[in-house]
């Protein structure tokens, strides 16, 4: 168990170095930097002078470090469209996109898996059928025209819920959250409902056809054949088995969710990190595409991590022999 | 018996008669896909010609005559006068022509390095089977996304407009690639120490010549399924980026950037101006994911 | 003689398809008596493990019962509702499955599985329940049972796991065993403890066994009477010695030949010609005719005589007369 954490970290830390030698090389050979920083009127002086204060006088590997370096600090550099510094910029949207993505991910995770559960054990009913076959629409259609379907029917039509923004925030300490207001609550629902839909669909699907793998199972039938009710055979004994595999699954959606927050951030102009990104790349502004690449894989790698740890406290086949006997009494 | 008739009587084609999805899924794509080829004969417009605007016809409805002008438009017109029906035909083309080219540059991508990987192994093996792993820790869009700002960063400022298409394919094929290489270096492993290719490396055939005669056509119907199912979400991906404003420039709209213009009439009434694009975009990346899911049905018995 | 405890009569098991209705299990009579053993054998197809399902009411859609009886106790069961026969499952007949690696769940504990179904079955404390729980381990054998209880089952050899599996469907003490190949996916040197096991909690407390297998050697080990069925339909019923030593039906006398028993002391097996038909193919008349040595015109065409009181084997032309 110990050996196997370690390696995870260990790929894990691989996989970072990897993805910040490519946000590096954007930073260094996508444009050039001192051009992007200093205005029509400079003199060879500024340029050199520039180079040195960058380190770009300085050979790959030293830059490739300091860069490292300033990363973990969360220093990276400065917006070439703002002129602020990047890591502010983004600690500030960032309480945005946590709170969409959470609450969507809530929503995904709660609706999958019931209606995964739903589908599985109801499969031949009209209910379950109209549900499989709505998904399958559903993972057809782009997020981005779900969003808009939402605006039109329920803040252009309706008139019910507000079609862009987060609402009032309330700062607690530097954190702005959208949590504590009733025109913020009002504001996550539809960009929530639009983040999450995709999501659900997979983990639904994903679930479903888990739970009807699981209830063919023998240890299922010879549930059954021991007279347990079908709530102890499903939720007892089905349930937990069907969760393993979909855990996996479950946890790096919530990476992705992350990441398609960007579409739904610009369908709604929600002022989070997706946003920020996007407007980054129409204005070519490569520090702020570097630390947002940054940012999203060390959540990425972490969010994987802890899914390969999770599988362990689930599974107890996973589990060596002497720690299960360790853990009971 | 003749040809035609042959392919009628075998079981792809049964299979495929007896699926009502699968039949309407093609119709759907034949027809889109006719209307977009042949869109300047079929536009009643061309939506991009300056001289056939008339500022007059902005917001016609659709199948009204304008108050103005006492034109009809099947389904009316934009805030420019340009016709619906027009732009979405020449729309249609882009997204097309962005998902073909971008699913055909990946396959070729992911073929070739699937097929090196598979049958060289060693150092290349390992480097670019870890460059697929990192890059499939991340969604494609998100690495599309990526490719596409860095790739506009290196062209110049003038040129970025006219080479965004360009800049769509290439960024979307690279986002693709690992799924192909995968499955082609999955098969090129088993293929390899089968007889027949050992029979034709001990005949002295060079390894290129053994990689594409003997093993690749083993590999291409897996290879088609990823492909048809690819192109649905190569689609997807191109009308999002180019929704996003980070994709076809609205002097070569794509149905994305058409949808991200209609966007801005939602509120004031003008639901014709999103509606026919999102439909069209909607017809066609469901019946394209339809007929992927059924031709992957089809090919693998096993997964029936 | 002791209670009957089970009776089947004239089951019948049907499942449509697209093309036809297949008779997995065709107008098969028999029953048990308590503390009795009876064996049923035949080749993979035959129906008796369809036959074992339908008595426990597990038959999987599309198969369902479409003719004849089934009484425990004197009751009818087979027309019960779902839930009053999950009552009578596990409460009042068991089952052992054939493969014990696969019939346990592997997320719960030795423990947590045999509490929940006592306390689905018994009126008793939780305590009571393992306390329970604990004496039936140590019934089967299971060593140092007090502390394997906690264990989960991929903790326990294969043989150790199907004495669990035994310990389940005891434990809230049925009075018929259905027993599907107990023993087929054990290793050989566990094989005959486990029907042993068996044999011997089944005889202490009276509890009647359907021991569905393919194995002769293990119905002339563990069996008071055999029931040998054929394409679905029973061939032969009667005392094991019977049916061992003097088969009546040409089917049985194949199966024997073709079985390395050791007391037998053949030295060359002989084999069946041909196989066993598909469900969709059965010929008229008697299912083993295109396969019997000894058929005649009247096999193929009339319907093959069922198994009566008194008549032991299906056929028109047994090979031993019937004991009067």
């Amino acid at each position: 168990m110990l050996a196997y954490a370690i390696r995870r970290v260990f790929q894990s830390i691989v996989v970072l170095l990897v993805v910040g030698l490519v946000a590096f090389s954007m930073f260094r050979f996508v444009g050039d930097p001192v051009d992007n920083l200093l205005g029509q009127e400079r003199t060879d002086a500024d340029i050199e002078r520039l180079r040195g204060v960058l380190g770009l006088d300085q050979p790959f590997p030293v830059q490739y470090a300091k860069f490292l370096r300033g990363a973990v600090q969360g220093n990276f550099g400065v917006s070439y469209r703002q002129g602020r510094p990047v890591g502010e910029i983004i600690l500030e949207r960032l309480p945005a996109t946590l709170e969409l993505a959470a609450v969507s991910a809530i929503f995904a995770m709660v609706f999958g898996v019931v209606l995964g559960i739903f589908t599985a054990i109801r499969r031949h009913g009209w209910a379950a059928h109209t549900i499989m076959t709505v998904s399958l629409i559903g993972v057809s259609l782009p997020t981005f025209l779900i969003g808009i379907l939402l605006i039109y029917v329920f803040s252009v039509e309706l008139g019910w819920l507000p079609s862009f923004g987060r609402g009032d925030v309330v700062n607690l300490g530097g954190w702005r959250t959208s949590f504590l207001t009733e025109s913020g609550l009002k504001a996550l629902i539809l960009p929530s409902i639009t983040l999450g839909l995709y999501q659900m669909t997979l983990i639904m699907r994903l679930v479903r056809s888990e739970m009807l793998e699981v209830l063919r199972q023998d240890y299922i039938r010879f549930a059954r054949a021991r007279g347990l009710p079908d709530r102890l055979v499903h939720f007892r004994h089905a349930l937990k088995n069907t969760l393993v595999p979909v855990i996996t699954v479950t946890g790096l959606q919530l990476g992705s969710i992350i990441a398609f927050a960007i579409i739904t951030e610009t369908v709604f102009q929600w002022p989070g990190v997706g946003l920020l990104f996007i407007n980054a790349i129409q204005f070519v502004d490569i520090p702020v595409m570097a630390a947002y690449l940054m940012l999203i894989s060390v959540m990425f790698v972490s969010i994987n991590l802890v899914v390969d740890l999770l599988y362990f406290a689930i599974d107890p086949r996973l589990r060596s022999d002497r720690a299960s006997a360790e853990a009971s009494p | 018996m003749s040809a035609f008739a042959r392919a009628w009587q075998s079981d792809f084609a049964w299979s495929f008669r007896r699926s009502p999805v699968a039949v309407v899924s093609f119709i759907v794509v034949v027809v889109l896909v006719g209307a977009a080829v042949f869109a300047p004969l079929i536009a009643p417009y061309d939506p991009f010609d300056p001289a056939t605007l008339n500022l007059m016809n902005g917001f016609s409805k659709p199948m009204e005559p304008n108050a103005f002008t006492g034109e009809t438009f099947w389904l009316g017109t934009d805030d420019q006068g340009r016709d619906v029906f027009s732009t979405i035909l020449y729309g249609m083309r882009i997204s097309l022509f962005v998902g073909f080219s971008a699913v055909l540059f990946a396959m070729v991508l992911g073929i070739v390095l699937g097929l090196v990987t598979g049958y060289v192994g060693g150092w290349t093996e390992t480097i670019i089977m870890r460059i697929a792993d990192v890059q499939l820790t991340f969604p494609a869009i998100l690495v599309a996304m990526l490719i596409f700002g860095v790739a506009k960063g290196f062209t110049p400022v003038h040129l970025r407009d006219e080479m965004a298409i360009w800049v769509l394919i290439l960024a979307i094929g690279l986002s693709d690639w690992v799924q192909f290489a995968r499955v082609v270096r999955g098969a090129t492993l088993v293929e390899k120490n089968k007889e027949y290719t050992q029979a034709a490396k001990l005949i002295g055939r060079r390894p290129a010549a053994i990689m594409f005669w003997h093993i690749l056509p083993n590999v291409m119907s897996p290879v088609l399924v990823i492909a048809t199912i690819s192109l649905a979400l190569a689609i997807i991906a191109e009308a999002t980026l180019s929704f996003l404003g980070v994709g076809a420039p609205p002097t070569q709209p794509s149905l994305g950037t058409l949808i991200r213009i209609g966007q801005g009439f939602l509120f004031s009434g003008e639901w014709w101006i999103i509606l026919f694009p999102a439909v069209t975009l909607l017809a066609l990346a469901l019946s394209v994911n339809l007929l992927g899911d059924w031709l992957r049905d089809a090919l693998n018995p096993r997964l029936r | 003689m002791a209670e009957r405890v089970l009776r089947v009569a004239d089951l019948t098991v049907e499942i449509p398809t697209r093309h036809a209705v297949l008779r997995p299990v065709d107008q098969v009579g028999f029953d048990i008596a308590a503390g009795e053993v009876l064996g049923v054998v035949g080749e993979s197809g035959a129906g008796k493990s369809m036959t074992g399902n339908a008595v426990i009411g597990l038959l999987d859609p599309p198969a369902r019962i479409t003719g004849g009886q089934i009484t425990l106790h004197g009751e009818r069961i087979d027309n019960l509702p779902a839930d009053q026969m999950r009552r009578i499952r596990g409460n009042e007949i068991g089952m052992v499955f054939q493969d014990p690696l696969t019939s346990l769940n592997p997320l719960l504990t030795v423990r947590e599985q045999l509490t929940e179904t006592i306390l689905q079955h018994l009126p008793v404390s939780k305590a009571e329940a393992e306390a329970r729980a604990l004496a039936g381990l140590e019934e089967v054998g299971i060593p140092a049972a007090a502390r394997r209880l906690d264990a989960y089952p991929h903790q326990f050899s294969g043989g150790m796991r199907q004495r669990v599996v035994i310990a389940l469907a005891l434990c809230a003490e049925p009075s018929l065993i259905i027993a599907d190949e107990p023993t087929t996916a054990l290793d050989v040197s566990v094989q005959a403890q486990i029907i042993a096991l068996l044999k011997r909690l089944c005889r202490e407390r009276g509890t009647a066994v359907m021991l569905i297998t393919h194995d002769m050697g293990v119905i002339a080990e563990a069996a008071d009477r055999v029931a040998v069925m054929y394409a679905g339909r029973l061939a032969e019923l009667g005392d094991v010695r019977d049916v061992l030593t003097n088969p009546a039906h040409p089917y049985t006398a194949g199966l024997m030949a073709s079985t390395p028993l050791a007391a037998q002391g053949h030295h060359r097996l002989n084999q069946i010609p041909g196989t066993m038909p598909r469900l969709d193919a059965i010929p008229d008349g008697c299912a083993f005719n295109p396969r019997c040595p000894r058929v005649a015109d009247k096999c193929r065409k009339e319907p093959r005589p069922r198994v009566e009181e008194g008549d032991r084997a299906s056929c028109w032309f047994p090979l031993q007369e019937a004991v009067a």
